[in-house]
């Protein structure tokens, strides 16, 4: 039997009852990653030695009967967290030699819990980017069609999930990093509330939107990760100190009843017919399961890819900056074309003369999408809407357009410009890619999504499906 | 041709918090070995957050009280983005449009109010060190300074010469020392001025087209030595009909003259934006109002009571309140001295005069030694007598609780009878002379 396959609910059982230890399971995957990264190229550093040290530690705890979801699981992290002692890039070769003194706290609360890191994974520089092809690393493949892209900028952590290589993954999404290749790669992808996850330890793309969310095969396999990984850190001022909802057993429940908005601003003409037909399909399943479908109306959507790039360049421009030459052994030549042009647009919008025009209207039309958010949610539980207006596209084929790769964010950026959480998940394909559905919510109700998405999940079985890879 | 000096001020003082501006290392960095006192945070490591300092930011507001400043129930951080190497993050967490402190005054002696535009909260750079290492001339960063709480406080431009900004300053320093939230040592850089000057022709009122910002100035005498040598230059570039370049200029101590550092061309465009990392503040009123209330008494407060309590002359009083150590052992010193009928006026003089060393001498020794050299020119037993017996005819109930036994009682009429005998009695004997007559 195959064990890399498994959800983390499947292979606890397995673990408990010692059907598999977790060298076993942690060996099994580096083998994988061993015959396939070659062609995904999902990692960018393999830590072999110490996971295989950490699964050791996990399996003396299991032996004791230490029974805690995480423990002995093997995962793997976007390059954008600090790892103590391990080579940390963000993606970017200015980094290429950086071991961090000190780990993520989302990566302490994963030590903590036994979980065993299996590698670093690839992603486009410092998250910059839709497609994964900005990496200085290579880009990566989708597993299920190489010559195809699997979304960024959270490429490598996506396809290491999709192709079996880590447990599950943990990513970041700033404008759509975590969902839009969730849904390129037909698995299950997270971007919680921001303020829900710590981002100490993470490399800053934009402060104001980054969120710490993840990867993994089912929507039960995701409530498990975040049960972990929510919560207040003294180390972020902007954690949130509300308390974490018990999520495995609010997915239990049914969605008899709920209200879900369909906005009609994100079934525009942009969006690919196949896609549009795949998520209305979705969304009649949730009518099935006794859901309330309700036509809403988000009237500043078009907007938001314009104010989302005035303010994440400004932001990105001034986390930069730190990146100087004098410090880490690289000079700011080494940035690659993507970072240099969004520190040049933050530059701009930010300089003196330019700032009311660009920043602060950019701002003033962030509160009326935030209100756009909250009007509907008077109305309606969730929303349900596509993720990428397009399944995957061929590697090389947008990457001299950078509008048009930045258009691809156009119906993720909103949920990170009112910080709300959102949730794609698996839900058939199209010309034999993947698609995804998203659903959103209001801030910290990431339980809701969790009960959509899990319920869904009982009845269908696209997330179970998996590419086909010649091991 | 007459002109008018348009002088305004930013002054930065270091508070002396126990941990830095965000983050939980040690603020204290003087004299310690570099980069010991330094972590993700003040290092600007990739992915570290800041953390602001509630102790910090509540002294910058009792600075901007003492200041008489409105503090604003809407306050945020915001970066100041610049380069340069001893900068960690390549930006500078300060305060844009919305700082902690605004619209205030100071009072000078001569009574003229000097607004005071805004008080706020940034954090310390790192310093640079020029070293030859191994024969090799290298510049080095030490980290340690990085994220200690800054203070800066900007007046409006209403300074017109060298004497006020001086007298401003003093008087500054000592309300932060009063505060105890700084040193403000400015040899330790823990207090550091930048004066910005300008001239006006005599009876114009707007401000000038130009400025000059005058930077590296490390004690009063200089900041003096500074505005007036800027004021002479600039004097003589428009008395040819020149305007003087906006710039900035560094003051340099050896040759005693200012030197062209930046000009308006070079300046920092420093892109302000809201610093993401750190939530706004919205204040509750209360919540204010609790901060206020740490306000201790403050210089000119106390001088003007001291004049009134103990009938000292200005001079004495405004001597006595300059450090409020001093003060405070002053006022010790006035209440074992009143058990012991010594005036605080010749408590006041013995200081003063002596130059007593609070830190060696206890108040009580410092009346011994009063008492001890008083020679008392003493009256009559028979006028001490009348006086004593006068003194308890008129305190019937202070009579009838010593005799029931409170022992205050005594010390109270004893401080009566001294009142009434101007010095002309020891307080031994009238305090026997007293339970004498009470018997």
């Amino acid at each position: 039997m195959d064990f890399t396959r498994l959800t983390i609910a499947q292979v606890r059982k397995k673990l408990d009852r010692k059907e598999i230890s977790s060298v076993e399971l942690t060996k099994a995957y580096l083998e994988r990653i061993g015959k396939l990264d070659r062609k995904l190229n999902a990692y960018i550093t393999v830590t072999e030695k110490e996971a295989l040290h950490t699964a050791k530690k996990a399996d003396e705890k299991i032996a004791q009967g230490d029974a805690s979801p995480l423990l002995g699981i093997p995962f793997s992290a976007k390059d954008m967290y600090l790892t103590k002692g391990i080579r940390t890039t963000a993606g970017s070769k200015v980094l290429e030699n950086y071991i961090p003194q000190y780990s993520a706290t989302v990566l302490e609360k994963m030590e903590h819990a036994g979980a065993v890191l299996v590698g670093k994974n690839n992603q486009d520089a410092w998250a910059h980017g839709a497609s994964g092809e900005h990496s200085d690393f290579g880009p990566t493949k989708n597993p299920w069609n190489l010559a195809y892209i699997p979304g960024g900028s959270s490429s490598g952590p996506a396809v290491s999930v999709a192709a079996d290589l880590a447990s599950f993954a943990i990513a970041t999404d700033t404008g759509g990093s975590i969902r839009q290749p969730a849904s390129l790669c037909g698995i299950t992808g997270l971007k919680p509330t921001y303020g829900r996850v710590s981002r100490y330890g993470v490399v800053a793309m934009a402060s104001s939107f980054d969120t710490m969310g993840h990867f993994t095969r089912s929507v039960e396999d995701s409530a498990l990760i975040l049960s972990v990984t929510a919560g207040y850190d003294e180390h972020d001022a902007t954690s949130s100190e509300k308390p974490v909802p018990h999520y495995a057993s609010e997915l239990k429940k049914n969605i008899k009843g709920l209200k879900i908005g369909m906005p009609k601003e994100y079934f525009t003409s942009g969006l690919d017919s196949n896609v549009s037909k795949t998520v209305k399909t979705a969304m009649h399943k949730l009518e099935e399961l006794g859901a309330e479908i309700i036509p809403i109306s988000l009237p500043h959507t078009q907007y938001g890819v314009g104010v989302y790039y005035i303010l994440q360049t400004a932001e990105v421009s001034s986390n930069l900056a730190r990146y100087d030459g004098i410090r880490y052994g690289n000079n700011r030549e080494t940035f690659g074309d993507e970072a240099k042009r969004r520190i040049m647009l933050g530059t701009f919008v930010l300089a003196h003369g330019y700032y009311d025009a660009y920043y602060k209207r950019a701002m003033k039309i962030r509160t009326l999408i935030r209100q756009d958010f909250d009007i509907a949610f008077r109305k309606v539980d969730a929303i349900a809407c596509p993720v990428s207006p397009t399944p995957a596209w061929k590697i090389g084929e947008k990457v001299s357009d950078p509008l048009a790769m930045y258009l691809a964010d156009i119906f993720t950026v909103t949920a990170n410009i009112a910080g709300i959480p959102g949730l794609a998940i698996p839900a058939g394909f199209a010309m034999g890619m993947p698609v995804g559905m998203q659903l959103l919510g209001p801030q910290f109700s990431e339980d809701i999504l969790f009960r959509i998405g899990h319920q869904y999940q009982l009845t269908t079985d696209w997330h179970t499906r998996k590419p086909d890879l010649p091991v | 041709m007459y002109y008018q000096p348009v002088i305004g001020l930013e002054v930065h003082v270091e508070l002396k918090t126990k941990s830095k501006m965000f983050c939980t290392c040690s603020a204290i960095y003087f004299g310690q070995k570099p980069n010991t006192q330094t972590c993700p945070v003040c290092l600007g490591l990739p992915g570290a957050l800041p953390v602001p300092n509630k102790q910090a930011i509540e002294w910058c507001m009792l600075i901007g009280m003492s200041l008489h400043c409105e503090i604003p129930f809407l306050a945020k951080f915001d970066r100041k983005n610049y380069f340069y190497p001893d900068l960690a993050k390549g930006y500078q967490i300060s305060q844009y449009d919305e700082p902690f402190c605004q619209s205030g005054y100071m009072v000078l002696s001569s009574g003229k109010r000097i607004g005071i535009r805004r008080a706020h909260m940034e954090e310390d750079t790192g310093k640079l060190l020029h070293e030859t290492v191994d024969g090799k001339k290298v510049s080095l960063i030490d980290f340690n300074r990085s994220g200690v709480p800054l203070v800066e406080i900007v007046t409006e431009p209403h300074f017109t010469n060298a004497v006020e900004v001086k007298e401003y300053l003093q008087k500054l320093q000592q309300i932060v020392r009063y505060l105890a939230v700084a040193n403000a040592d400015m040899e330790k850089g823990e207090m550091r001025l930048e004066p910005n000057i300008s001239l006006r022709k005599m009876g114009e009122t707007e401000l000038p087209g130009y400025k000059v910002e005058v930077k590296n100035i490390n004690s009063f005498s200089f900041v003096e030595k500074a505005i007036t040598f800027e004021i002479a230059r600039q004097a003589k570039l428009l008395d040819t009909d020149t305007l003087p370049v906006q710039e900035t200029r560094g003051w340099d101590e050896d040759q005693k003259l200012t030197v062209s550092q930046r000009n308006k061309e070079e300046a920092a465009d420093y892109r302000y934006f809201p610093e993401p990392d750190i939530p706004p503040f919205v204040w509750e009123k209360t919540y204010i109002e609790q901060v206020r209330k740490q306000l201790p008494e403050l210089p000119e407060a106390k001088q003007k009571r001291f004049n009134a309590t103990y009938s000292l002359p200005g001079y004495n009083a405004e001597i006595l309140t300059r450090e409020r150590t001093v003060a405070d052992y002053f006022e010790e010193a006035v209440k074992i001295g009143k058990i012991h009928a010594i005036e605080a006026k010749k408590i006041a003089n013995w200081m003063i005069n002596k130059k007593i060393d609070i830190e060696t001498v206890l108040p009580a020794t410092l009346i011994k030694e009063i008492k001890s050299v008083e020679v008392v020119e003493e009256l009559p037993e028979d006028t001490l007598k009348k006086i004593i017996n006068n003194v308890i005819d008129s305190h019937g109930k202070v009579v009838t609780d010593y005799r029931n036994g409170k022992e205050n009682a005594l010390m109270f009429l004893v401080g009566q009878v001294m009142k009434e005998v101007k010095g002309k009695a020891k307080a031994e004997t009238v305090r026997e002379a007293l339970i004498n007559l009470l018997k």
